[in-house]
């Protein structure tokens, strides 16, 4: 009995377990990246240097390399280099084929019921396949590494039922600002939150994604989806695994929050807080030096669809550059077989290889001093893309599109 | 007796130490960025036992542990919040960089006070104003691993995560 998250640790641990609980549980799966694997590797080290020094399951163990890939400068290709030679050390295969969050449940590695831990805040994500997931950092990754285990204190859940339908231009990006504006950036902190209703019932793996991604910037420790058969389609092929389907189960919950999506416009997350939202009709007219389409949180090939669909035998407005980053290799290859990356490089864009992309401000479409962005990112935070000065607007793949077409942050209704 | 830096509401990660500066496990390099993007003068003028004090949600956004890492290399002896984002709480609890939850000590307070903290006991007494806080108790759980010094040494100290 109980919100998915306890019907989850009760499952793994083989008895009811309550909120406000601190619980010590197996981990399914521990995941790190090219820039919090270094200090996780030392913490690992440290922990393990009276023993035999090795991680608690190879196979269930997983480097991605997404943050600065291909390297860009001389100190990530050493970083990398090292993480490289433990991962020999320790026989874990790395991955380099996309964006953590996106090739951990392509290649079928999240499966409901799972809990998995990884060394990324958005690591939240994969609660849209119904898995308990969460961010920590690299000193609880390589506690996990070395004992396959770690501690939760079981959070109190926040319900956020979704109903209607969206509106014509209106995207499941333009709800999940719906919902930071509502909860706040810090609503949610310590908390679950379970998506249900309608129209999370409709919504495609794709959508959910994008939904618990943004758990995070609610300060939740994880978004969640009961599993169904949408979550069943989406995992065949993906896993011959056996996984059940936990629903919440006479649930209490700390609060219950309704979105009426039809009520819904697209909308903008103005810098530097993500809660700072507004209709796009309201923003004024707000010019725009780079709009970069990609990322966890809306890198996937219906988000490629919707904005090479707007584009398609279009030009970018000539004061506008464009950067696209598919979200993994199996997208990439997808959108470059349907001709979505035809249809930007045609435009003028920049596309980019898989991985996070210009997202942490690293390479492929820094900013500089005073210039403005406008992405399909989750943080609008000061300075994250480049010089302090510049700054971040947040929208939804359409908007964006909308957006590189005219210079200026554009309503996606006026082109669609 | 230590001097209070303090910072506002929802101070994320990225500000505390940005991702062009990241890319290191050189704490000492951390340390020279920190929080470079508020207050430019920090890391220069920060000394060994100052006390950071910030309004909510301190430390949010990315799970990157270079942000206390880097708070920890300046010396700072304790962060004082009226609340903090749950992976950088976990991750400063993890590295031994103590952090306290106490509102009326941020709302009574001002940047450049003098302060005394007592970590055992979680009193504060603001020098400058006389003033005596207490800061919420900590979870069992994570007073252990404070305890200990951290998440490494509680598990060399128990034997196992339990």
């Amino acid at each position: 009995m109980g919100t998915l998250t306890e019907e989850i640790f009760s499952y793994k641990l083989g008895r009811t377990v309550e909120q406000a609980e601190t619980i010590v549980v197996d981990v399914d799966r521990v995941m790190s990246h090219d820039t919090t694997t270094p200090l996780a590797i030392q913490a690992f080290r440290k922990l393990t240097e009276h023993d035999g020094g090795r991680v608690f399951n190879p196979r269930r163990s997983h480097i991605v390399f997404d943050h600065i890939v291909p390297a860009a400068t001389i100190a990530a290709a050493t970083l990398q280099r090292d993480i490289r030679s433990f991962a020999q050390e320790q026989d874990i295969s790395i991955l380099q084929e996309g964006i953590c969050h996106q090739v951990m449940p392509e290649r079928g590695y999240v499966i409901p019921g799972d809990v998995i831990v990884g060394a990324d805040s958005h690591t939240c994500t994969y609660g849209a396949l119904g898995a308990f997931a969460t961010g920590m950092g690299s000193t609880d990754i390589g506690v996990a590494y070395a004992t396959g285990r770690t501690w939760f204190r079981v959070p109190r859940t926040i319900n956020i039922r979704l109903v209607g339908t969206l509106p014509f231009g209106v995207y499941a990006k333009d709800v999940t600002f719906e919902m930071v504006r509502r909860v706040g950036v810090d609503g949610a902190n310590y908390r679950a939150i379970e998506y249900s209703g309608a129209l999370i019932e409709q919504m495609s793996v794709s959508e959910r994604f994008t939904f618990c991604n943004m758990a995070i910037e609610m300060g939740g420790k994880v978004g969640l989806v009961a599993p169904d058969a949408t979550t069943q389609a989406w995992l065949r092929g993906r896993t011959d695994r056996e996984y059940p389907l936990l629903a919440p189960r006479n649930p209490r919950y700390e609060r219950v929050i309704e979105i009426d999506a039809s009520q819904l416009q697209p909308m903008i997350a103005c810098p530097p807080d993500v809660n700072n939202v507004v209709p796009v009709g309201e923003v004024g007219h707000v010019k725009i030096d780079q709009v970069f389409l990609g990322t966890c949180t809306n890198g996937r090939l219906d988000d490629l669809a919707i904005a090479a669909n707007i584009m398609r035998g279009k030009t970018i407005h000539p004061q506008t550059r464009m950067v696209v980053v598919p979200a993994s290799r199996e997208i990439y290859l997808e959108a470059m077989r349907l001709g979505y990356l035809e249809i930007f490089v045609q435009a003028g864009a920049s596309v980019g290889t898989p991985g996070c992309g210009p997202c942490i401000g690293r390479h492929n479409g820094v900013l500089a001093p005073g210039e403005r962005a406008l992405t399909t990112m989750n943080r609008n935070f000061t300075g994250r893309m480049g010089d302090p000065t510049s700054e971040i607007y947040l929208g939804s793949p359409a908007t964006v599109a909308a957006t590189a077409l005219t210079g200026y942050i554009t309503d996606p209704r006026n082109v669609l | 007796m230590s001097r209070i830096w303090m910072l506002g509401d929802n101070v994320n990660t990225d500000v505390i130490i940005p991702g062009r500066y990241n890319v290191t496990t050189d704490r000492a390099q951390l340390a020279c960025y920190c929080l470079c993007e508020v207050l430019p003068e920090f890391s220069q003028q920060v000394q060994e036992g100052d006390v950071v004090m910030a309004g909510h949600n301190f430390g949010c956004g990315s799970s990157r542990e270079h942000a206390p890492a880097a708070i920890l290399a300046c010396g700072v002896h304790v962060i004082i919040a009226r609340s903090f984002a749950r992976i950088f709480y976990r991750n400063a609890v993890n590295i031994g960089l103590p952090v306290l939850v106490c509102e009326e000590a941020v709302l009574a307070s001002a940047d450049g006070q003098q302060i005394d903290v007592d970590l055992k006991t979680g009193a504060i007494h603001n020098r400058t104003t006389g003033q005596a806080f207490q800061a919420e108790p900590l979870d069992p759980f994570v007073e252990r691993i404070v305890a200990a010094g951290g998440i490494i040494e509680y598990i060399c100290q128990e034997g196992t995560l339990r």
